[in-house]
């Protein structure tokens, strides 16, 4: 599906140091029983996030009022775990459109490449000097600049750059998705097909 | 000559190079089951298109099944409707469909080696990340999202940058006990769980040339855990013999013609890898984990490591153990355990059954514990039973259930109560992954079975003769 086009995002951001965050967490299997994209955001870090009593814990971030914004800030290898693309579905739906780590999965960051969400990876260093602006000051905001890849903290003015595939990049900043690349190119495809063995 | 046989099976599959960009990839075979794939048709539904390649496609439900009383209707309405959508995609689209009942119904990953689907040489996907399990017939196998599953079917291709390569030998004489399951989680206690994200894995040495296909199937099953995209292992006569003959593997004049192929699917002796491991079998011990990831495991004669021994952080090491309710160097063996889990894409295959029963047979059921053993398949199911293993469950007490992914991701009421501990042969050990609340300690079939008679962690060993 097409979504959104990402150019430069600024706002403040929602803390999660915490590492290996796996897709479980991100939104846990009993949860995966839809047949259509939505409503995933509400179960978005269901375990950690509501008591078993369905009472929201206030001591974790995404139940914070003094946090808000467009961006999750995760510790290293972020995403971790299964293929479920549910998991990009459930940052997405929650309102993020980006989500800024030292590391991340494969899967997780192709996927949510593949739905507007703009996976930023920085430096360890950097990505705890953004942890203790936002404790410091909730409300500091992060600019992310996709034409121009980079992140920059907007309290300190401290940047660094990231990388993004030049064709995934151009996706994004048009909104386009490769299934429209794809289809564009279908007699090459089956032309290729002739020659599989099986 | 020097290409890895990892660069033979992906060159031989680049329909366009894109400058700057990944590569459109070809893909072979696509596995679908019911959670990841109704968006996607969806998705075609949307743009007004049909699945491309249908003949290419096979779809079997797995993921949120019952284990009992599959004949009757699915009680839980969201599985039920999922299910029916399956169903119902596969015959607009002319997709072979493998349903609750159906003889060829099963864990995705057990019946597409089962079925012929998975050739060496092949390119696979599927909306799971154990997909990984195919590269043991020299395949490249991978998982992939919704969003892909969609491209696949519409396209038949996706777009991925060509991983980096790394190579995993272990070489040596493997211990008493010693299963595959073992060979892969010590390998991923040594890396971690990012120790190969980027990674496209190639297993060799003399361990993976003797390991049986089910063997090599748990092994690159669980590459996922440690980062990777996928593993694989060349083929070799093994390989050749196991597919031989399957329902969907060529035949005749087309088998001749593809057995000179695949019979090139090797690494050139020159070829390099960005990066290399070797492991001596001798230093595996029988596994299992302590933590809440694949990568906090040891042997299991050890002790909890301390905080400042393991490769991870502090702050999850810590949240870790609190989760399971361990403290660092205790031993796991004693500990006590509530249920024990046989079964999944990992360790659901006859060769796991045929292990659990070597250390039951003779023996009962532990009174405290609850045991879900789960068949792979129905042709798994089948063997169990012709084979004689079945009697010897139903002597010691345990009971046999219909085949799914059960209990190793919990989609249906195969679940672990919260605070409850479980051995599993299953790939994940995440917090609430068997369950909310619930806690598991990963381990091979014999592990597992040690725990299911003794009714605690046990050493395998101990009980062999």
């Amino acid at each position: 599906m097409a979504y959104d086009k990402f150019n430069i995002l600024q706002t403040s951001a929602y803390p999660l140091p915490i590492e290996n965050v796996d897709t479980d967490q991100i939104i846990p299997a009993r949860f995966l029983k839809a047949t259509e994209r939505k409503g995933f955001g509400d179960n978005l870090f269901r375990d950690w996030r509501y008591s078993a009593d369905n009472s929201p814990k206030m001591d974790f971030p995404l139940n914070d009022p003094k946090y808000s914004g467009k961006i999750l800030i995760g510790g290293r290898n972020f995403g971790s775990g299964s293929s479920r693309e549910h998991a990009a579905w459930a940052v997405y739906d929650f309102g993020f459109r980006c989500v800024i780590s030292s590391f991340f999965a494969d899967i997780f960051k192709g996927n949510c490449l593949n739905i507007g969400v703009l996976p930023v990876q920085v430096s360890e260093e950097f990505l705890q000097e953004i942890f203790e602006a936002i404790y410091d000051n909730p409300n500091t905001e992060i600019k992310v600049d996709l034409p121009n890849q980079t992140v920059t903290l907007m309290s300190t003015g401290k940047s660094e750059s990231f990388e993004i595939n030049s064709y995934k990049k151009q996706n994004m900043l048009n909104g386009f998705d490769d299934i429209d690349y794809l289809q564009n190119m279908k007699g090459e495809i089956q032309e290729f097909v002739k020659s599989r063995p099986f | 000559m020097n290409s890895t046989l990892f660069d033979k099976v992906w060159d031989a599959h680049v329909v366009r190079k894109i400058e700057g960009g990944p590569d459109v990839f070809f893909i072979d075979r696509h596995l679908i089951h019911e959670v990841t794939s109704p968006v996607a048709f969806l998705g075609l539904k949307n743009r007004g298109i049909k699945v491309m390649e249908p003949q290419r496609t096979f779809a079997t439900a797995d993921h949120n099944t019952p284990t009992i009383n599959q004949h009757l209707p699915v009680e839980d309405p969201l599985s039920a409707n999922q299910l029916k959508a399956l169903e119902e995609n596969s015959k607009e689209h002319g997709i072979i469909h493998w349903g609750l009942g159906h003889e060829n119904n099963g864990i995705v990953h057990v019946v597409g080696p089962e079925n012929g689907i998975t050739l060496p040489g092949a390119t696979i996907v599927c909306g799971d990340s154990h997909t990984s399990t195919h590269g043991a017939f020299g395949a490249i196998a991978f998982g992939i999202g919704t969003s892909e599953v969609e491209m696949v079917l519409s396209t038949q291709c996706i777009m991925q940058p060509k991983p980096k390569k790394m190579r995993i030998n272990v070489e040596g004489k493997l211990n008493k006990a010693v299963t595959p399951k073992d060979v892969a989680l010590y390998i991923i206690s040594q890396l971690s769980t990012s120790g190969a994200t980027g990674y496209f894995v190639e297993y060799a040495g003399n361990v993976f040339e003797e390991m049986s296909m089910e063997g090599r199937m748990t092994v690159c099953n669980l590459s996922i855990e440690m980062g990777a995209r996928g593993g694989m292992i060349a083929p070799d006569q093994k390989t050749f013999e196991y597919i031989k003959g399957r329902k969907f593997t060529p035949k005749g004049a087309d088998w001749d013609k593809a057995m000179e192929y695949w019979k090139t699917l090797k690494t050139d002796d020159d070829a390099t890898f960005d990066k290399e491991y070797t492991f001596n079998a001798a230093d595996i011990e029988p596994m299992i984990t302590y933590g809440t990831n694949p990568g906090m495991g040891m042997g299991i004669s050890n002790h909890i490591p301390s905080s400042d021994e393991v490769k991870d952080g502090k702050a999850t090491y810590e949240k870790s153990l609190k989760y399971m309710n361990y403290d660092q160097g205790d031993s796991m063996i004693g500990k006590d355990i509530d249920f024990v889990f046989v079964g999944s894409c990992t360790n659901g295959r006859i060769e796991d059954f045929r292990a659990f029963a070597s250390i039951v047979k003779g023996k009962k059921k532990a009174d405290n514990v609850t045991a879900w053993l789960v068949p792979g398949s129905h042709k798994v199911e089948a063997q169990i039973r012709e084979e004689g293993i079945l009697d010897i469950l139903t002597e010691s007490g345990f009971d046999l259930r219909e085949p799914g992914c059960s209990a190793c991701l919990a989609m249906n009421d195969d679940k672990v109560p919260a605070g409850k501990y479980a051995v599993s042969t299953s790939n994940r050990n995440f917090e609430g992954r068997q369950g909310p609340g619930s806690r598991t300690l990963l381990a091979s079939p014999l592990v597992a079975a040690a725990a299911a008679v003794t009714g605690k962690v046990t050493d395998p060993r101990e009980l062999m003769s």
